[in-house]
This record gives C-alpha cells, structure tokens and sequence, in this order.
C-alpha cells in the first residue's frame, strides 16, 4: 500500500480532490434516499413483531401498552417507549390489555448467557395473581435440535402458564427461587422441567427468569398510570 | 449496557465461539496463511494487535454516532476506521520495526479486508459493549483467531510431509481439516455457563 | 542442446471471452468466485444452514456486486490510480447500507436469520476483486453482466451448499419437510463444522469433475516464423 514518494502535482490532487468529493456526494444521496424510503417500513415491521410477540405471552390479550421509568417509578405512556430514562437499558416492559381493556398483566424482556451464546426472552407476568404466565425466546444461538427446543418444545414452554413467583415476606424478592425440577421428587408450582439434553439450557432460563423477576415483580406491583391512578 | 462478566466475554471469544471456527470470520487468511507456523503466528499477532485499537476506535465512532444519530453511517465509519487503523499500525511497523515489517510484508495491507476485524466492530455494537469490555472481547478474538490459524498451520506442514490424493489437495483438504478442528472447538461450549 | 534452426513455439491458449454473453456465463462455471476462485468463503459457510438464507445473502451480494460494478465502471476515468482502494471501499459500502435496509424492509425474520453478515458483505472479497480486476478496465454494460454472472454463480454456489446442509440438517428444503418423521436429522449439518465439510466435499467433486474436463481441453499453437 505503500505508493512513490514522488511530489504529487496540483493537478493530481484536484483529481483525488474531485473522486473523493464527488463519490462522496453520490454515496450520501443513495444511502440517504434508501434510508428515508426504508424507516417507516422498517418501523411499522418492527412495531407489528413486537406486537406480536408480546401478546403471545399474555395469554388472552388484545393490545399492548409501553411502560416508561419516570421520577423513581414506572408509568404508563401513551407516547410510546421512550430509552432515556430507562433504568436498565436492557429490559423493555410492556402492558397487555384484553378486549374489555382489562389488564391481563406485563410483559418483560430479560437476557443472560445460554449453553453458547446469549439468550434473549420475553415473558408474561400477572401480579395480580403473582405467576408468570407466558415465555417466547425471542434470539438465541443454542445448539440446534438440542438448545434449540427452549424455544419450540411444548412441553417446555407449557412450564410458564401458571409458574409461582410470589413474593417473599418484605416483598423485596422472590419467596422461591425458580429452579429445574428434580427428577423422582414432586415439582413444585416455582419448578419448571428441564429439556433431556438440554439441561444447560434449561437452566439458563431458569436463572434469566430468576434475576429479572424478582428485580421487576416488586416494581410492577407499584405501577400508576400516568393519571395517577391504578393500572386497573 | 451488557452484563457479561470480562471472563465470560474472554472465554467466549477465544474458545467457545471462536471468531474462525464458529462464526466463519476471516477465513480468507485463515486458508491463505496458515501453511507455514511462522507467517501463521506473525499473522495472527498483528491480527490481535489491530483489533485492540479497532475496538477503541470502533467504541468512540458509535458515540460520535448517537450523538449525530446518524445510523446509516455506522458501515462506512468502521470501514473507514478499519483501514486507516491498518495504515497506521503499517506506518508504525515500519518505523519501530523494519524487520517485522519486511516479515509480514503483504499480509498487513489484506487484514484490512479480513471479515474478523469488521465482524469485531459489529458484533461489539451489535452486543453493547462498553470499553472494558470491548477491549477484552477484542483480545479474546485476536487470541482465538492466533490459536485457530496456528494449529490449522501446525497441521497443514505436517500434511505437507504426506501423501494427499491430488483430488482434495488445495482448499478442499484445508476445509476438511477445518471442519474437524471446528468440530473439537464444540467441546468448549458450556465453559461460560454457570 | 537444441539444434539452432529451431524457432521457440508461441502457446497461447484462448480463455479469454469474446463475446457479452460469455462474460456473464463465466462467473456461474468457468469462474465461479466460490468453486473456482475460492474467495468469499466467510457467507457462504455461515448463511448456508437453510437453504432461504443462502439464497437471500447470494442475491443481496449480487446485488451490491452489480451496483457497485455499474458504479465503479461509470466512474473509472475519474478515480485516480493512487485512492482508487478508498474509493472502492466507499462505493460498495455505501450500496451494503442500502442492501441491509431494503432487506429489513422486507423481510425481518430473513434479517435476523442472517445477522451481522449482511454488513459484511463489504469485505467480501469477490466484490473488490472485480471492482478492480474488472470494473475499472471495462464498459459500464460489460461490468454490469460480469457482475450478474459473478453474483449468480455465487448464489448458485450457496444453493448448493445450503441444500446439502438443510437437507441433511434439518430434512427440508425451504422449511418444506421431505423426508418422513422417521428421519433423524444429521445436526453436525447445521453447526460450524458441517459447513466447513459441505463446502470441502463440495470442491473435491468440482475438482473431480475438472480433472476429467482437463483431457479434452484445446490448445491453440502459434508458431513463430522461422528466422
């Protein structure tokens, strides 16, 4: 990459002079048109996944509402996610909503490292009656056939329709940790089964569901809507 | 903001998902120069070492552009970045270094179209690394991509010491030969799982 | 000792193609980037796990292949020999961005699949290789079928590794099951290794099938005018 050092001549370096500018004008006009086209598709896509995947954990709900950190407390926004303000960037929180606008409950985003790579997943929560109640893998890099399952396999996943997370005593954690069942021993309601094979995995989900609910759970029973008044 | 710990991100660069073995990055070198050890390890050192500044570059341009919040730029930046890191790294070897420089000689102009280097830039971004991290990522996937090349080089010289069916002599070996060391790289997956 | 009335023979043998059709037609076998010229190996063994991923990244990089190509061939008498790298890199970054946008916009779930590769697409080698190989010596329409060529034997090339490996890997083709249930699907296909394995085995039979191509191959003789 090294090139002669002879002097370069003011007419070699008007030439690079006009290449650079020039290509650079055409670059910034196509990337920039393709840009302005691609935001609002790109937007309306993403918004519609989303939807999707956070009424597949709440189970029965309509539409979904976002939830913004605001003065040391969660509230609900209209306005629509704003990051700013967010108290842990990582971890989105979501309101679903039935038919009825009745609250059916949260849904959460939580992520931690799998058997091979991070795993990224959003489930439902009912502080009302104090369960999780939906799960949906939303990216992982898990061994496929094997890891893979978390997301796919029906008896893993029906683990999250009614999985305990009440609270402890001072209501600051979680009464039971989430753990993997034992095998010959009754599960109990904070038990989920682990996947043959995958037990790595499984068990990567149950600690990622441990950490983010008992952080989230005390926080969610103390929601206000922006008015002021209950999530109800 | 990503939560990993530093051990975490170092064991999963260098090992478990090793940069050539796992996520197929830079196999253009990696099948280029590892026929001797020596050019494989040189190779691999520089690798390393332009990967370090390209982290730190890469982490100050993502916040030159969110404070622009210009996105679409985030392509050109690192490639920018990338190659002007390459230069500089030459400019310097060349100085401090002549002899290093005439060893390498071609190898440190191509690291600038090695897919490891920008795969580093966007998988940092993709992942929210912050500095600390960024910069032990960077060092765990120089390392792992040094180890990659070095035994793929180590069995490759002594491959040339054999008798190879003029069928599968060239790329077609090295890949098989890849395949298999990817295929021991699986046994480090659960190292970073609790 | 050769006798002295003996003049050197001129061999020339004629690969060169003549006509347009040809120079679209040489990169799908003749030189065919992966088979043949063995660059851009780092998509083709990481998309190829299904057979829909393949064909998005093979079609995405024709894409930018022929953009860039039309691009860098418009300019050629502009860009000056000594920044010409830069210039290059510029232009087929830029058509990358425009690439990973239009593929967000639409198909997320094929975005997602193929991750951070579709950035990398940049430092794909066949591109830069033809965009200074080809590009900057050649027509606008000649660049523009050499791209074509290139970028579908390319995608062929991917096809053909991302059938194996989803057939074997997962038994279906385009997320369509072929085999019975009762198939237990080869999961090494879908893992790292498999793709290193598919695309070796793959090059073996290309180099199988050439050393029989090579008995038959026509050489032309020059022979120079005795003194």
């Amino acid at each position: 990459m090294t090139t002669p050092s002879a002097p370069l001549q003011p007419r070699m370096v008007w030439y690079m002079y006009r290449a650079f500018v020039g290509i650079g004008v055409i670059c910034t006009f196509i990337i920039a048109a393709v840009f302005l086209y691609t935001q609002p598709i790109i937007r309306d896509k993403q918004e519609a996944a989303l939807q999707q995947s956070v009424l597949s954990v709440l189970g029965g709900a309509e539409n979904k509402r976002d939830l913004v950190w605001r003065d040391g407390s969660l509230v609900l926004t209209t306005e629509g996610l704003a990051t700013d303000g967010m108290d842990e960037k990582s971890a989105r929180v979501y309101a679903g909503y039935d038919r009825q606008d009745r609250a059916v409950g949260y849904a959460i985003t939580a992520n931690g490292m799998g058997y091979q790579d991070n795993i990224s997943v959003l489930y439902g929560y009912d502080p009302k009656a104090d369960v999780i109640i939906g799960f949906h893998v939303l990216s992982s890099r898990e061994t496929p056939g094997l890891g893979s399952k978390i997301g796919t396999d029906r008896k893993f996943l029906a683990n999250f329709l009614k999985l305990d997370v009440s609270l402890n005593a001072q209501g600051q954690g979680l009464a039971h940790a989430i753990t993997l069942s034992k095998v010959g021993q009754p599960k109990n309601s904070w038990q989920i089964d682990g996947i043959t094979g995958a037990t790595v995995s499984s068990k990567a989900v149950a600690k990622i569901l441990r950490d983010s609910i008992s952080r989230w759970a005390p926080r969610l029973k103390l929601v206000k809507t922006t008015t002021g008044g209950d999530i109800q | 903001m990503n939560e990993s710990s530093l051990y975490a991100v170092f064991i999963n660069a260098c090992l478990i998902n090793n940069f050539v073995l796992a996520y197929f990055l830079g196999i253009c070198p990696f099948m280029g120069v590892s026929g001797k050890l020596s050019t494989a390890t040189r190779m691999g050192l520089a690798v390393t070492f332009v990967m370090l500044i390209t982290a730190v570059c890469v982490h100050a341009v993502n916040l030159l552009l969110t404070l622009l919040h210009a996105p679409y730029l985030q392509l050109i930046s690192f490639i920018i970045v990338i190659a002007s890191t390459v230069q500089l790294v030459e400019m310097i070897i060349k100085k401090y270094s002549p002899t290093l420089f005439r060893s390498l000689g071609i190898f440190l102009p191509l690291i600038t179209t090695n897919c490891a280097i920008l795969g580093l830039a966007l998988f940092q971004t993709n992942r929210g690394y912050d500095l600390v991290q960024a910069i032990v990522f960077a060092f765990g996937s120089g390392i792992g991509f040094t180890l990659a090349l070095i035994l793929m080089a180590g069995v490759r010289q002594k491959l040339d010491l054999m008798s190879v069916p003029a069928l599968a002599k060239g790329a077609a070996v090295n890949l098989i030969i890849a395949g298999i060391l990817a295929l021991s790289f699986m046994g480090f997956a659960g190292l970073g799982a609790d | 000792m050769l006798p002295s009335n003996i003049a050197p023979i001129n061999i020339s043998i004629n690969v060169t193609p003549v006509t347009t059709t040809d120079e679209f037609i040489k990169g799908l076998w003749r030189q065919n980037p992966i088979f043949v010229q063995v660059l851009g190996m780092c998509s083709t063994l990481a998309v190829t796990n299904s057979v829909i991923n393949g064909l998005a990244m093979g079609l995405a990089t024709a894409f930018v292949l022929v953009m860039s190509n039309i691009l860098v061939s418009s300019l050629r008498n502009f860009i000056p020999r000594q920044v010409r790298m830069a210039c290059y890199i510029a232009i087929i970054a830029t058509f990358v961005t425009a690439v990973d946008y239009l593929l967000q916009s639409l198909s997320l779930t094929l975005h997602n699949a193929l991750g951070a590769f579709v950035p990398l697409i940049v430092v794909n080698c066949i591109i830069m290789g033809r965009a200074e190989a080809f590009a900057s010596r050649n027509t606008v329409t000649r660049s523009c079928l050499d791209g074509l060529g290139m970028g579908a034997g390319f995608t062929l090339a991917l096809l053909c590794v991302g059938l194996v490996r989803e057939l074997l890997g997962s038994g279906s083709i385009l997320g369509v099951a072929v085999f019975s249930s009762s198939f237990e699907p080869w999961i090494i296909m879908l893992l790292p290794s498999g793709g290193f394995f598919t695309l070796g085995l793959w090059l073996l039979l290309m180099n199988w099938i050439k050393q029989r191509q090579l008995v038959g191959v026509k050489v032309e003789f020059e022979k120079e005018p005795s003194a």
